[in-house]
């Protein structure tokens, strides 16, 4: 019924996004600051923008979403939101006293042509923030990239705002890309199992997953401190996972500090899994018996279950770090991944899934639309998808099975408390696939062949 | 205030009272502080969720690709028939258009959408970004409703213009385009149901008592309503209008053009109910609609009295605390919990008029608390200093009281069951106390207490 007006052939749509599989910048830039302790992110617009980033955030994890907005008004518009950022400042450190605060922009501020660094200048000369206090910016106008390019421009932001160069120490940086709580822990743990000191930034665990105490703290206890911050830029390397949210960010670590980096695919799957791993040993780590354990379970369930995975047909949904990560555990698993849709502009993640899928034969498509995604699926049926909650029109549509995973989740929990990097992640991954592959199987089964024994 | 005022912006003073302590006229209808953590959103977001339960039109958002994504079925408007609501279209605004103009795009989205879907109308929101650009949408929507024949309303609501409220009347604007545009005379009994958005069928209960009454419903604006329906409201004699916040604007108007009187009434609470259908009933005062109307209400009222009851046995002596959109939602809500036996200890709106708060003031006891445009920090120390059990709020509001340790209830977008009307008493009763009376609270620390307190 919702999606009934959808016709199976494909006509190219120059002016418009049905169904967006993509939202705009300012989210993306707020999620990441949160991943800072004791920060509070703020955004440079209508007060609009800010309540639907908290809503949206909220409604992913269930968790209060601190942020505070310049309210734009008319006046503002006409004449440059300098005033209301000058008034915003100075409020923010008296009220709320972040130890940093994190401006992010809007499409109004930046069409406006608000200087920012001008007007945090312009705060310090008139003694608006208060010694000890650090403001970042970031430029994230809504008309360009996406949700995901907002939370890379403010990881950026992070570096250009706290990273100096000095005497290299022994520890590494982390950059996590645009993932779960969940799975920042889960990267910090790995880290630390392998024996390496490291920074991980930013890391919204503790913030977007924080405990119920009875007690309402605008600062949760997460997120990385001013003080591991300041120490990035004398780290012997980054490791920044996934190139489109972490490499802006691992790229100016080495120009502006030296810090060397090597980019990966987001450790999604056995092979990113494995390869996140060789990189730390590389960098000093070692691989102990734990870790090994927790492999040869994930690689034992794979084993044990792959019948269920061959040759079933996927198709796939979301960011574009995360798509190119999936594609290729999925094709590991010996999936058929057929469709593969991100919203995100960027011509290179064509090449990057096909290059992860190990074929060209393989629909992929950047700058697209979930209508669009609708139509290929129309056109050659797929078994499984896997995409956030938008997609569950089509998966009902279509009666096929889904798997909730990116962002957002808006009505299943488990993305904030379970990861889906590592080995952990990727038996966790590998369970879902089977019970949706299996409740399908049942549901649908003729009574003589509905089974006892999978 | 004396004793809460510690710790919050100076400027904010006046939004704040406590009831037997402060004597000032409250400040609202103000733009909030800059940097402040605001719960409020902006004009946008008001056209959109008044207009958007309109199922049979094409909702096309022209801006950047956010506004469209957040707007993207996050509200239970139901419709009984099409649901081309639900579906999310932008024009998704790029860098070349902001440089050279969205115009071109606007109009061929427009002419693509209305050849795919053949709406009855087509809203296009503007955004802020639309606005600075300098996109003559009114222009473009002159242009393609000429050529498709159909109606192609611009809706002016860009973000900055204000708050939600601004964006409530920029949606009543455009819904003046398209009432009384078709020729009909006048119907006996008739109204229109104003401020309803269908949220979990409420306009379907409130509809049949109308109907039960010997009333017919022309339009209902907007839940679950078609765009012929909302050319024709003009026939009615009365309406009714429900949100006043909303849609008082769009009564007024039609009052001025077609010269259809309005009531102001709530559906929440049995007591506000039964005043909103005896209002209209007296409004007519024809015999049989009198005489069903009293009818309807006593039947009613001894259906949910014995549950009513029993959740009362239940609730009594609790405490709540509210923060919601509108000021009339707040006063009807006060209401319904005292029949409950619960005190409200807070009393929160983000859009509140003057008159509203001074009603507010008169109707609670003394130590409660009156907030305009209020944030967390604040929140959470109110609902921890009065001991509040149970919140009541939005979106944003929900994981807060549970962080809290307190029970909630969702009187926004996302109530699952119909709080409206005579059943929408019993269904509100059975939520409040099966979230106070749940289980979970006992491993959960409370109200700012330690852990093992």
């Amino acid at each position: 019924m919702l999606l009934r007006h959808t016709p199976d052939a494909i006509v190219e749509r120059e002016a418009l996004t049905v169904q967006p599989a993509k939202t705009c910048q300012p989210v993306g830039a707020m999620y990441a600051s949160l991943g800072i302790y004791r920060c509070l992110p703020h955004s440079h617009g209508s007060q609009g923008c800010c309540a639907y980033h908290r809503s949206s955030l909220t409604r992913h994890y269930k968790e209060p979403v601190m942020a505070a907005t310049s309210s734009f008004t008319e006046g503002a518009s006409v004449f440059g939101g300098q005033a209301n950022l000058l008034e915003a400042i100075s409020n923010i450190f008296n009220l709320y006293n972040p130890d940093v605060l994190a401006i992010h922009t809007t499409c109004l501020s930046e069409t406006i042509g608000d200087d920012v660094a001008q007007i945090i200048a312009k705060a310090r000369e008139e003694g608006r923030v208060p010694e000890g206090k650090y403001i970042i910016r970031a430029s994230t106008p809504s008309y360009i990239g996406s949700h995901v390019i907002g939370f890379a421009n403010m990881v950026k932001s992070i570096v250009e705002g706290f990273s100096e160069p000095g005497k290299k120490m022994d520890h590494i940086n982390i950059l996590p890309g645009f993932v779960e709580p969940s799975d920042m822990e889960e990267l910090k743990r790995m880290v630390k199992m392998m024996g390496l000191d490291s920074v991980l930034f930013p890391d919204t665990s503790g913030v977007l997953n924080s405990p119920q105490n009875g007690h309402y703290e605008m600062y949760p206890k997460g997120g990385t401190t001013v003080e591991s911050l300041k120490t990035t830029g004398f780290a012997k390397a980054t490791l920044a996972l996934g190139p489109i949210a972490s490499g802006p960010a691992a790229k100016l670590l080495d120009t502006k500090c030296g810090v060397q980096y090597e980019l990966l695919k987001l450790p999604i799957g056995i092979r990113a899994t494995d390869m996140f791993v060789e990189t730390l040993k590389r960098l000093g780590g070692v691989i102990d018996d734990e870790l090994e354990v927790e492999r040869g379970k994930a690689i034992d369930a794979i084993t044990d279950m792959q019948q269920y995975f061959y040759q079933k047909k996927v198709a796939l949904v979301g960011d574009p770090d995360q798509l190119v990560a999936l594609t290729e555990f999925l094709t590991d698993l010996g999936f058929s991944v057929r469709h593969v849709i991100t919203g995100t502009p960027g011509k290179k993640f064509i090449s990057r899934v096909k290059e992860a899928a190990g074929t060209d034969a393989i629909n992929v498509r950047e700058s697209s639309d979930y209508f669009y995604l609708h139509q290929l699926i129309k056109n050659e049926k797929v078994d499984l998808i896997m995409g956030n909650t938008y997609a569950k029109y089509m998966a009902r549509d279509m009666d096929i099975p889904l798997i909730r995973i990116g962002f957002p989740i808006y009505d299943r929990i488990g993305h904030q408390y379970f990861p889906t990097v590592g080995y952990k992640g990727a038996l966790r991954l590998v369970e879902k696939m089977l019970n949706a592959l299996m409740d399908y199987q049942d549901r649908y089964a003729p009574e003589e062949q509905f089974e006892l024994v999978m | 205030m004396a004793q809460t005022n510690s710790g919050f912006l100076k400027a904010r003073t006046l939004q704040i009272f406590e009831k037997g302590i402060d004597s000032f006229e409250m400040k609202c209808d103000k733009a909030s502080a800059a940097g402040s953590v605001s719960q409020r959103a902006c004009t946008f977001c008001g056209a959109r969720v008044v207009l958007y339960p309109i199922a049979d039109a094409l909702h096309l958002v022209h801006g950047a690709i956010g506004c469209a994504a957040y707007t993207w079925d996050i509200r239970g408007s139901l419709s009984s028939g099409p649901q081309l609501h639900r579906s999310s279209f932008c024009t998704d605004l790029r860098e070349k258009e902001v440089i050279y103009g969205g115009e071109e795009k606007l109009k061929n989205a427009l002419f693509t959408l209305i050849g795919k879907y053949s709406p009855k109308a087509a809203f296009v929101y503007s955004t802020c970004i639309a606005g600075i650009i300098g996109d003559d949408v009114e222009a473009v929507c002159k242009a393609v409703a000429k050529k498709t024949g159909i109606p192609v309303i611009p809706v002016q609501s860009e973000g900055f213009k204000g708050t939600k409220k601004d964006g409530y009347r920029a949606a009543c604007d455009a819904l003046m385009h398209l009432v009384g545009t078709c020729d009909s005379d006048k119907v006996p009994l008739s109204i229109n149901i104003l401020g309803d958005f269908n949220i979990a069928g409420e306009i379907w209960a409130i509809k049949k008592y109308f109907e039960k009454m010997g009333l017919k419903v022309i339009a209902t604006l907007t839940g679950d309503s078609r765009v012929e329906q909302i050319k024709r409201a003009h026939t009615a004699q009365l309406n009714i209008v429900q949100c006043a916040g909303s849609m008082q604007y769009l009564a007024k108007e039609m009052k001025v053009k077609f010269g259809i009187p309005y009531i102001n009434v709530s559906f929440f609470g049995i007591d506000d109910t039964a005043k909103a259908l005896y209002a209209t009933a007296d409004f007519f005062n024809v015999k049989s609609v009198l005489e069903n109307t009293s009818t309807l209400i006593t039947n009613e009222i001894k259906k949910i009295s014995p549950f009513l009851e029993d959740y009362r046995k239940i609730c009594q002596g609790k405490k709540a605390a509210l923060y919601v959109g509108g000021a009339f939602k707040a006063i009807s809500l006060i209401k319904a919990l005292r029949i409950l036996g619960i005190q409200t200890i807070l009393a929160g709106t983000q859009t509140g008029g003057k008159e509203d708060y001074e009603a507010l003031k008169a109707l609670c006891d003394d130590g409660t608390i009156l907030v305009d445009d209020s944030n967390p920090i604040e929140l959470s120390k109110f609902i921890i200093d009065k001991k509040a059990d149970l919140f009541i709020g939005g979106v944003k509001e929900r994981p807060l009281a549970y962080k809290l340790g307190i029970a909630f209830c969702d009187h926004n977008h996302e109530r699952k069951t119909g709080l409206a009307g005579f059943e929408g008493m019993i269904n509100f009763a059975r939520e409040v106390s099966l979230s106070m009376n749940s289980p979970v609270w006992k491993f959960a620390p409370r109200k700012g207490a330690d852990l093992y307190d």
